[in-house]
């Protein structure tokens, strides 16, 4: 099956994730779609998959316009995705989840489908307790099994979303050999990755994706440092070295493992000091996110230990830990940093005196002065759910003590305008300066580099570089984040 | 908000208009002259002060756990469980008064029950609290199965140890002493004392929740659970406040029944008004200010549907039919205009 995309088109208001993308992808190849964070790849293929529909462009299917309803119609015209998380029901047994949407019929036919599927995954080497829950199996297993789903269904272009995230070595061999003998019998491939080491081991074709464009297309073999440049766009100068200036110690990782995100976290030691400003890097899900929860005390580590200066807070919770002064701010600021339906001075009553009565007044002029301070867009008794993103950011930080110890930052700036961006970096900036210790995620390499003075790549649950920014580059950092130390940073290490 | 008040007054109209057509065909099915049945209802109600007696003796325990459901629903906790724990009131307040006697003056043995009510109900809903915070298992279930629980301790302890010297019966404990009873005014069933109780649960509550620290955590908890233990609130602790405050107030009202309504213990103490006031919240829109009317009407259904039977021949379970009815068509219309209004968001994204 030939399929071609023309000017694809997908906005969400202002941000353009698709922003006129073409391409074609040829029959029995498999086709990498490679990109950053954001680069507009996972949209592109919820296109393709009838997931989302596109703002405009035009999707072919063998020459002939196509218009999906919804992710069960391009099933049926024989386009299936394996999503990152698999879509699966995981109180469900393998067999149940393999027959889910298999038969029209009455009867499940399951001594036949159960023979079928015994059959498959035979051919690709895979193997399941049939009755065992999904729940049961790991990321890798579960993979297998919507991957023969799926090709039961009788799809012929396969989409794998990010599919080599958190799942075994063993596991990715597994499934390369089956995505490659597929590919020689006629089916299609899709792999949306942003693993330069995956796409360049598996793929014929690549096309790499920026900021919702095509910026390239190549052949196997590829030039690894092309594919970077397309990836990331071309090298800003390199950082000046800011004066190296930290004070003590103010908290300390050794060793610490935790389970949560796809990845978990992996053995991470790490020493935070008095007013400096540390980025972590990564793709969504690499252990950074985890990190900062197990930093704050939110997420309790599976092993190692944790200290905040210099006593040991290895099983205390959050609240413990904001009494030492930490404070997490959390990216889903609706869902997780402000509580919808309250009003700005309710926020800051509730961090006022602990008192039988709520001291309204005083909650009014805290937030009266918190909105003059923090310039924000609204009035005490404005709920927050009425702000804009912007504001909701500027709210927590004036929801912030006024001396934070370690800040602990979830993508301050994801969702802000560029001003609103700066800004809250003025702010950070002069809590650092005053000896805060700041420690955060972004997704914008560019970010990391502006604003900190030492960053940690994580990637697969582990911290594969840690260096001062000055002493690195965006190449360098691009390339530890897809997964690739051992080649670009050996020679700019200090 | 505004929006939300100026589309009200003509949806209630409109909701109570259908209700009523409901009722009508619901009695004309039952075969029974349908304006009868609701000339009756009202008649039976509020008919003469008598009956309006009858109401308020109703109103007053309704009122009261009504009270204690709106600090759980506030942290969005469904205390179904209250119940079991008026019940609970009931057996801890009977307990005390068993025991009253010798020198002591009785008003100081009911005050000690309404302490000792307040307190069962308190403890049976740390019960469902303490499984919630600690076992993760979910208020509603931990409530419905302690209901049955505290309906069987209390057959139990009608059957067992209270049982009436003689013969055991459904009829319940021994009457205590005349003087064990709360006092009512001359010539009514309306005990003054209840009703002080009530309207005092009412405004402390509306403070409680409007004024205090306590208030706005539940408030904060029951919106974002997440963010407000991010801002510094344990949620379970909250949670177990919350249950006990509600449990407390069931528990005055159970204590209401034995003191001031049966005069013992009975299988049926509750008279299923802990049920009721779910559904007495849910109609005020989990706000206190709309509690003490809808209580009431709640009240004058129950009362007025006594004679039904009597009269009409019709069960008296039409009052359940027509508080049901109207709980229903509240929620569908609330559910209704918000996703109306959510989908009118939908369209001016776009």
């Amino acid at each position: 099956m030939k399929i071609a995309l023309r000017e694809i088109h997908k906005h969400y208001g202002a941000l353009r994730a698709n922003d006129g993308i073409t391409m074609d992808i040829r029959e029995g190849t498999v086709h990498g779609i490679l990109g950053e964070n954001g680069a507009g790849k996972s949209t592109l293929m919820k296109i393709l998959s009838g997931y989302v529909s596109s703002t405009s462009g035009e999707t072919l299917i063998n020459g002939k316009p196509v218009r999906f309803t919804g992710p069960s119609h391009a099933t049926s015209m024989g386009i299936g995705m394996l999503y990152q998380d698999p879509l699966d029901f995981p109180s469900m047994t393998v067999l149940e989840n393999y027959l889910t949407g298999l038969t029209g019929k009455i009867s499940l036919g399951r001594e036949h489908h159960s023979r079928s599927l015994l059959d498959s995954a035979k051919k690709f080497g895979f193997a399941f307790d049939l009755h065992a829950p999904v729940s049961a199996l790991t990321v890798g297993e579960r993979q297998q099994l919507e991957i023969l789903r799926l090709l039961a269904l009788g799809i012929e272009v396969l989409i794998l979303d990010e599919p080599t995230t958190g799942i075994s070595s063993g596991q990715k061999k597994l499934l390369f050999d089956a995505l490659k003998s597929l590919a020689r019998q006629g089916t299609s491939i899709l792999l949306v990755s942003h693993k330069l080491e995956d796409v360049m081991a598996l793929c014929d074709r690549a096309t790499v994706l920026r900021l919702g464009k095509v910026t390239g297309e190549l052949d196997s073999p590829f030039d690894a440092e092309v594919l970077l440049k397309w990836m990331f766009g071309s090298a800003p100068p390199p950082p000046s070295c800011r004066q190296s200036r930290y004070g003590r110690e103010r908290a300390v990782l050794k060793d610490v493992s935790a389970s949560g995100g796809r990845a978990g976290l992996e053995g991470c030691s790490v020493s935070l000091h008095e007013g400096e400003i540390v980025g972590l890097a990564g793709l969504e899900g690499s252990g950074q996110g985890v990190f900062l929860r197990v930093a704050a005390g939110l997420s309790p580590p599976r092993s190692g230990r944790l200290s905040l200066d210099g006593q040991d807070m290895t099983r205390q919770d959050y609240h413990a830990f904001q009494k030492r002064g930490v404070t997490f701010l959390p990216t889903a600021r609706l869902e997780e940093g402000l509580i919808p339906g309250l009003t700005i001075t309710e926020h800051f009553a509730i961090q006022g005196p602990k008192s039988l009565m709520v001291p309204w007044t005083l909650a009014r002029d805290a937030a009266a002065g918190g909105i003059s301070r923090y310039r924000i867009a609204g009035t005490p008794g404005s709920p927050v759910d009425a702000l804009s993103g912007g504001n909701q950011q500027r709210l927590l930080l004036a929801l912030m003590p006024a001396d934070p110890r370690l800040l602990l930052l979830e993508q301050p700036t994801r969702g802000l305008d560029l001003e609103s961006a700066r800004w809250v970096w003025e702010q950070l900036t002069a809590l650092a300066s005053l000896g805060s210790c700041i420690v955060f995620t972004s997704s914008e390499l560019e970010e990391i580099v502006e604003y900190a003075e030492r960053v940690l790549v994580f990637f697969d649950g582990r911290i594969v570089l840690e260096t001062r920014t000055c002493d690195t580059s965006l190449e360098a950092l691009g390339t530890a984040v897809a997964g690739r130390t051992d080649t670009l940073t050996g020679g700019r290490a200090a | 908000m505004n929006r939300l008040f100026k589309g009200a007054p003509p949806r209630a109209a409109l909701m109570t208009l259908a209700v009523l057509l409901l009722t009508v065909l619901l009695t004309v099915a039952a075969g029974a002259p349908p304006f009868g049945a609701l000339r009756h209802l009202i008649l039976g109600s509020v008919g003469s002060w008598i009956k309006f007696s009858h109401v308020l003796m109703v109103w007053i325990p309704l009122a009261l756990c009504a009270c204690g459901l709106l600090f759980t629903f506030r942290m969005d906790l469904w205390n179904i469980g209250v119940e079991g724990q008026v019940v609970a009131g009931a057996v801890g307040a009977t307990a005390v008064l068993r025991l009253a006697g010798g020198g002591s003056p009785p008003g100081l043995w009911v005050a000690l029950a309404f302490l000792a009510g307040a307190a069962g109900g308190a403890f049976w809903a740390s019960l469902a609290g303490v499984l919630k915070t600690k076992g993760n298992v979910n208020e509603i279930f931990a409530g419905l199965g302690l209901n049955f629980v505290a309906q069987a301790v209390t057959l139990w302890l009608i059957f067992g140890p209270w049982k009436r010297p003689g013969i055991a019966s459904m009829s319940g404990t021994e009457p205590f002493e005349p003087d064990l009873w709360l006092p009512t005014l001359p010539g009514l069933r309306i005990s003054p004392v209840g009703l002080v109780l009530a309207v005092g649960a009412l405004v402390s509550t509306w403070w409680i929740l409007r004024r205090t620290r306590l208030g706005l955590a539940l408030k904060a908890i029951g919106r974002n659970r997440t963010a407000s233990f991010l801002h510094g609130l344990s949620p379970a602790r909250y949670t177990l406040a919350a249950m006990a405050l509600a449990g407390g107030f069931a528990g005055i009202a159970g204590t209401f029944q034995v003191a001031g309504v049966y005069h013992r213990l009975i299988p049926a103490i509750s008279s299923n008004y802990g049920y009721l006031a779910l559904l007495v919240v849910m109609l005020s829109g989990f706000k206190a200010g709309p509690v003490p009317a809808i209580a009431l009407f709640f009240a004058c259904l129950n009362v007025g549907s006594i004679q039904l039977p009597m009269v009409l021949r019709i069960d008296s379970s039409l009052s359940g039919v027509i508080q049901g009815v109207f709980v229903l068509a509240f929620l569908f219309v609330q559910a209704w205009t918000r996703r109306k209004k959510s989908a009118v968001k939908e369209g001016h994204g776009h």
